[in-house]
């Protein structure tokens, strides 16, 4: 692998900023699916331009010389990229950790022996449901439940790590205790059971997706229930719930502080410190243009949020800044119109009352499946035009 | 927790990987989507942690590289107890 000296000369973890520790390459927008709560840009449609194959391995060397281990390759569908089992390759000769994040539509066996071969560490498949019909309906297409289900037992087959994920809202988190004894029958070895977290296309299908209390309270004690059973046996398989910070009183500490340990390279070579982050009113640097250690450390877009300089009250003055960082910068920015607003899940925002509104959203009865927005290339095009 | 035997021959769990990181200075164990920094104790048990070596072994090896350490087979018992019960290591 050829690294240019700079990179290494500029390379050294600065003491008052840490390195990045994880990369999330999102190779490509497209996708074979289209869930209503996907978590790219809605106007993904005008981003259509891709690195190439030698600029993705140069971007993953020069995070690897800062720090990063854990990489993330997703999407869209990181598999509809040809050259993914040469990324992984070269990614893996560096000492990543690399993790594939897939729908596993266009996964076969002839891959996933491919992939094992380049050292692929770990694959995780997101499901949509636990049951096929269900399953199909979110993800927009009539194969896709029994796919996965053949996929994810051929990645256990070829001796993998497996992560399942399930996307979990109003209409699937009745289901949890058939999720979970899905997860279970497959062999996962991590089950990630993560309610809609409101951004991108969940943003705009909030209310047919935002869970009630009495929901998100059931999967919870559902949930452990599964994990007291499963300690007790000594199953190796853990749980992991993630519940939307819309029931919560004080915000997430969003990616662990922004800029913190998370790098995020988007399909067209844009750096953000979070998958989100396009959104913002900000300009932030692209790999074509700059080093990652000038992105990391010095740019405007990563230091925009950095530290507290940037706070306002009641943030400033909050005890709990150092805890939280003010919550989702996305978040303060989609529902106030402010990126230095205190995220309204807090209830100390001045805002908070959006977030009890959407709560009380919840509680009335909300459009089915078939009539939310579904992410694809058509409605894209019509968002970029609106 | 239960105490390991000195028979029992612990190996990491398949997908779970240990590494030297230079920026962080530390080994680090790695997993899907997760890592953990390990500090030097950790690492020198998990060095030795390879599916052929027993835990009675691993302790006797580490008693001669680090003939000063008080205490040393109680705190390696403790710490492969706790990564079996994390699921970081499998017995065979």
């Amino acid at each position: 692998m050829n690294n240019t000296g700079s990179v290494f000369a500029d390379s050294r973890p600065r003491p008052e900023q840490g390195p990045p520790l994880w990369l999330l390459a999102e190779l490509t927008y497209r996708c074979p699916l289209q869930c209503p709560y996907c978590s790219n840009p809605l106007e993904f449609a005008e981003h259509k331009q891709e690195l190439s194959t030698a600029q993705w391995i140069d971007v993953l060397s020069q995070a690897r010389a800062l720090g990063a281990a854990q990489l993330g390759f997703s999407g869209g569908e990181p598999l509809v990229r040809d050259d993914l089992a040469e990324l992984i390759g070269a990614a893996r000769e560096m000492g990543y950790y690399t993790n594939l994040i897939t729908s596993g539509m266009g996964l076969n066996q002839a891959r996933i022996e491919q992939f094992l071969e380049a050292g692929l560490d770990h694959i995780q498949i997101s499901f949509q449901a636990s049951d096929g019909e269900v399953n199909n309906m979110l993800a927009g297409s009539r194969k896709a439940f029994e796919q996965k289900l053949a996929m994810a037992r051929a990645v256990k087959a070829a001796g993998y790590p497996m992560v399942l994920n399930f996307v979990t809202h109003r209409h699937n988190i009745d289901q949890i205790d058939r999720i979970i004894e899905l997860c279970l029958a497959l062999e996962a070895d991590f089950v990630e059971l993560a309610t809609c977290q409101y951004y991108g296309w969940a943003h705009l299908n909030r209310a047919g997706l935002l869970p009630t209390r009495a929901q998100l309270e059931h999967a919870e004690a559902v949930t452990n229930r599964y994990r007291a059973q499963l300690a007790e046996q000594g199953h190796p398989c853990k749980l992991i719930l993630v519940t939307p910070d819309y029931y919560e009183e004080r915000p997430k500490g969003c990616m662990n502080g922004w800029g913190n340990i998370f790098l995020t390279i988007t399909p067209d070579g844009t750096a953000l410190p979070c998958h989100s982050a396009r959104q913002l009113p900000v300009t932030f640097p692209r790999v074509s243009e700059y080093s990652l250690a000038h992105i990391w450390y010095d740019s405007f877009g990563f230091n925009r949020y950095r530290d507290d300089d940037w706070m306002q009250e009641p943030c400033r003055s909050c005890p709990e800044k150092h805890q939280d960082f003010g919550g989702c910068r996305c978040q303060a920015y989609m529902l106030t119109g402010d990126a230095t607003q205190a995220d309204p899940v807090c209830s100390k925002s001045p805002h908070h009352g959006l977030i009890l509104t959407a709560r009380a959203e919840a509680e009335q009865p909300q459009p089915g499946i078939e009539e939310l927005t579904f992410r694809n290339e058509r409605t894209s095009r019509i968002i970029c035009k609106g | 927790m239960n105490m390991p035997l000195s028979t029992s021959v612990p190996a990491l769990r398949p997908g779970y990987r240990m590494q030297w990181e230079p920026v962080q200075d530390c080994h680090v164990l790695l997993y899907p989507e997760g890592m953990v920094k390990l500090n030097d104790s950790a690492a020198e048990v998990l060095k030795r942690v390879d599916g052929q070596r027993s835990v009675g072994e691993i302790i006797a090896e580490l008693q001669t590289c680090f003939p000063s350490a008080a205490e040393l087979d109680a705190d390696v018992l403790a710490f492969i107890g706790d990564a079996h019960e994390q699921h970081w290591i499998r017995f065979r």
